[in-house]
């Protein structure tokens, strides 16, 4: 699909935990319908660097733009609540999937979809459960709407997950390593979603090791290393020709595993 | 939950066992109930000498009539004491120094005096200086202020044991903190503190009697009203240690019975 103007612009990230600098200057833009993958070894600061752009974390200095929201890093919060505004107003924009699901377990399926709709957006409740139920059909899950988390297995519990993402029309979905929770076997029922999704023109920023997903869907791979990013192309040139030894030395290391 | 009846396509050694399984939850139930009753038996046996059914006869139901103030008692503190607790957790978990500081010390005063301390001081220090409470409203908030404090604790675990996840999920979808707290944060909070609550009303049930001090008539009072004029304590003291008894098993039950319903959709 043609890629459109630029949803996602994060400029100059840096993220300090404590002394430790995990992030060291990480600049990303993503453009509309663009999907992009986000790669490297563990404690690369990928991870970091996804929630840093709807500041689940912090960053300690660098600015974040998600459609018409800008927000800079304020650590020490001397903007207070105006600045929690503004990152709300920016995670409102950002749909979000986490490793471990995060389903609300109190709720059933459906009523984890309409919660946010509802109660941040302002929804009506029935607008917001026909809209519930397109995208849990969309996930293959509008049979299981009534029923509890606990009662759906992982990769069922992950496409809710995605389903409630969607809820909010984000202008961008964050995926935070979605298949690293899951049996092996309900990895691809996930990653089918997500292909899905990705074909149709969302705009995605997904960290997985799953390179399966990089060859078929992703528009572009990033590679970050030690908190910056190594090497960017689209995911044949990556996976296939790394201009890099460390990249080599990665894909080398996830093939024999 | 229960094993499935063997059915009859099962091998004979299946059903044996689960034969012998039923016998042996039989034989023991039936040791069990007997035990109870030799035990209650021979303490009834002890004082039976003594014991005067006549006078419960005439008794029974005016002492019976304190069960009832003792319920309400302990359920309007309960009630008080839940609110404070919710609100002193939030208190103990602020960032806000003030509001962490007041919490903090009502928890720190409430649990280093004892209950008995409490109920005097707000029934009759509190008169001295201008502030009159009813006896049964003084009682109320003695026991809501005292259980609040130990809520509060219990809350306060409720609350940290939420998983982390649960409340970035909620900052995800854009929601501001007080609505995550409400919408997702406190609800399984609730869930997670419902059986400590419960002990604690349970609890609470037989604290109630301290407050017969204060000349609440509730069950205590009501039986020795009842026994010291024609000194059948005794007889009293028993009737009202037995309803004690009774209510805190039927509201285990009842607590037993919220607990499982609540699990709905548990993990």
């Amino acid at each position: 699909m043609e890629l459109g103007e630029v949803v996602v612009a994060a400029t100059d990230i840096e993220k300090y935990f404590g002394t430790n600098h995990v992030l060291r200057g990480v600049t990303l833009e993503v453009r509309q319908h663009e999907t992009v993958m986000l790669i490297g070894r563990s404690g690369s600061g990928k991870t970091t660097f996804l929630r840093c752009l709807n500041f689940l974390e912090e960053p300690t200095i660098g600015t974040v733009r998600i459609g018409d929201i800008t927000v800079t890093a304020d650590p020490l919060n001397r903007r207070g609540r105006r600045h929690r505004e503004h990152i709300r107003q920016l995670r409102i924009r950002a749909g979000m999937v986490f490793q471990d699901f995060n389903l609300f377990p109190h709720m059933t399926a459906l009523e984890n979809c309409i919660e946010a709709p509802v109660r941040v957006k302002g929804l009506p409740r029935d607008l917001a459960i026909a809209t519930a139920e397109r995208l849990l059909d969309k996930v293959h899950l509008l049979h299981k709407r009534d029923e509890y988390p606990s009662r759906l297995s992982g990769g069922e519990k992950q496409r809710v997950a995605i389903a409630r993402a969607l809820t909010m029309e984000p202008r961008v979905l964050l995926f935070d390593e979605p298949t690293s929770a899951l049996d092996p076997e309900l990895v691809g029922e996930v990653l089918a979603v997500m292909r899905d999704l990705a074909h149709e023109g969302s705009t995605m920023i997904v960290v997985s090791h799953e390179m399966g997903f990089a060859r078929e869907a992703a528009d572009r791979v990033v590679f970050l290393d030690a908190g910056r990013v190594l090497e960017e192309g689209p995911p044949e040139r990556i996976l296939d020709d790394p201009q890099h030894e460390a990249v080599r030395r990665f894909l080398r290391r996830l093939h024999t595993t | 939950m229960s094993p499935e009846p063997a059915s009859a396509d099962e091998p004979q050694i299946v059903r044996d066992i689960a034969a012998a399984r039923r016998r042996r939850r039989l034989i023991f139930v039936s040791i069990f109930g007997l035990t109870w009753l030799v035990l209650i038996g021979a303490v009834l046996g002890l004082i039976a000498r003594d014991f005067d059914v006549a006078f419960l006869g005439t008794w029974w139901q005016f002492i019976l009539g304190g069960a009832w103030l003792t319920v309400v008692l302990a359920a309007c503190s309960i009630i008080l004491a839940t609110l404070l607790a919710v609100l002193g957790a939030m208190g103990r978990l602020s960032h806000n120094p003030v509001i962490n500081g007041i919490a903090s010390l009502y928890v720190s005063l409430i649990r280093g005096t004892p209950l008995l301390v409490q109920i005097f001081f707000w029934f009759y220090a509190l008169a001295e200086t201008g502030i009159v409470l009813e006896p049964l409203h003084a009682g109320i908030v003695a026991l809501g202020f005292n259980y609040g404090a130990y809520l509060t604790e219990i809350f306060r675990a409720g609350i940290q044991a939420v998983p982390r996840g649960q409340r970035e999920a909620a900052e995800a979808l854009g929601m501001s903190e007080s609505m995550l707290m409400r919408r997702i944060v406190l609800p399984q909070a609730v869930r997670i503190v419902v059986p400590p609550i419960g002990n604690e009303f349970i609890a609470m049930l037989k604290d109630t009697a301290l407050v017969s001090i204060i000349s609440i008539q509730e069950l205590l009072w009501k039986a020795q009203a009842a026994g010291r004029p024609q000194v059948r304590i005794l007889e009293a003291i028993v009737f009202a240690a037995a309803v004690y008894w009774i209510l805190t098993i039927v509201f285990s039950f009842l607590q037993e019975r919220l607990e499982r319903r609540l699990a709905r959709g548990d993990r």
